[in-house]
């Protein structure tokens, strides 16, 4: 085992693991041993500006947000990917440029649902 | 104590220096003292000059105000405590690390001070929690919160670990959670804490908060 190229390898990582564990465990330690632990409700409470805490911290986001994620993906995505294809344009085929047609009619037609659908008008 | 006190003056003479653990323990301790970071009103003012270079708290080991009620073992009363702002200090002082001091800053934090007569003033605050330096004054220069401070720290070197007179934090019978008062109708309720305030009762709430 000690003839292995790794051994110093394996001797330094359990060094270093000592090195990050050693001040933890002493951490843990003279907080369990020595520190004076006199807890109640309001010590134990969430918040600590001297006010009580009121409501839940799980609050919930509507779900139907992620509609304007996925309408911002449409032109964001897109113009990524517009922006190498108008750079390349002189050059490209024909199998590229209908490639590329495909993928931004697939875009406006997703849009053109989301408009349908009224998505795109709130109050 | 285990050696008089003459008799280790001889033996530092002779170049032999004993301690106790007690000592060992207060001294670390009064020297590492941490404020809590909180102001309530002008006396805070004279706090903060009293951290700064020109008063220099930093010497006392105390420097280090901490923002949150966790990490502090100190508060300094700084101020004019009103009924409203008085169950919010009563609940950080309940927040605050084992061993904790209070220090009562300026007139205000003492007796409610010139606006003892305001129906919104709590008068003292130590109707609710217990103070172990007062300092008088309106408000106390940073030389006058120094020397509390040093009265705080020959009180925290005075402590013993052991018997009656040992501190809250070692004593696992004492009382660590002091009531929060809540605002009533006429006054806080209840208008003082009679385990910390044994003097006579405030006048009941309702007929005259004066």
């Amino acid at each position: 085992m000690a003839s292995s190229p790794y051994f110093s390898l394996a001797i330094l990582f359990l060094a270093a693991l000592g090195f990050g564990l050693a001040p933890l465990g002493l951490a843990v330690a003279w907080a369990k041993l020595v520190s004076p632990a006199k807890p109640n409700a309001i010590k134990n409470a969430i918040y600590e500006c001297g006010l009580e805490s009121k409501g839940d911290a799980w609050v919930q986001f509507r779900s139907a947000y992620y509609l304007y994620a996925i309408i911002f993906l449409i032109f964001d995505v897109e113009a990524v990917f517009l922006v190498p294809f108008a750079v390349a344009f002189t050059g490209l085929g024909i199998s590229a440029c209908v490639a590329m047609l495909v993928f931004v009619l697939l875009l406006a037609e997703g849009l053109a649902w989301a408009w349908a659908k009224g998505v795109l008008t709130w109050a | 104590m285990a050696v008089e006190d003459k008799l280790k003056i001889e033996l530092g003479k002779q170049g032999v220096f004993v301690t106790t653990v007690n000592e060992i323990y207060n001294w670390g301790r009064k020297n590492s003292v941490w404020p809590l970071q909180f102001g309530l009103a002008c006396c805070a003012i004279e706090m903060i000059a009293t951290t700064m270079a020109r008063y220099d708290l930093a010497r006392f080991g105390a420097e280090v105000f901490r923002p949150s009620p966790r990490q502090a073992d100190l508060m300094i009363i700084s101020g004019t405590i009103t009924k409203k702002m008085a169950p919010q200090v009563v609940r950080l002082y309940n927040q605050m690390a084992e061993p904790r001091y209070v220090i009562a800053m300026g007139a205000c934090a003492i007796s409610g001070g010139p606006f003892k007569q305001g129906y919104n003033v709590l008068k003292g605050i130590d109707r609710y929690i217990p103070v172990d330096v007062h300092i008088p004054g309106c408000p106390p220069r940073p030389e006058a919160l120094i020397h509390a401070f040093m009265t705080l720290q020959a009180k925290i070197d005075a402590q013993p670990l052991t018997g009656t007179e040992r501190p809250r934090h070692l004593d696992a019978a004492a009382m660590s959670e002091f009531p929060v008062p809540t605002q009533g109708a006429h006054d806080l309720e209840p208008p003082a804490n009679r385990l910390v305030w044994p003097l006579p009762a405030p006048v009941a709430s309702g007929e005259n908060c004066g």
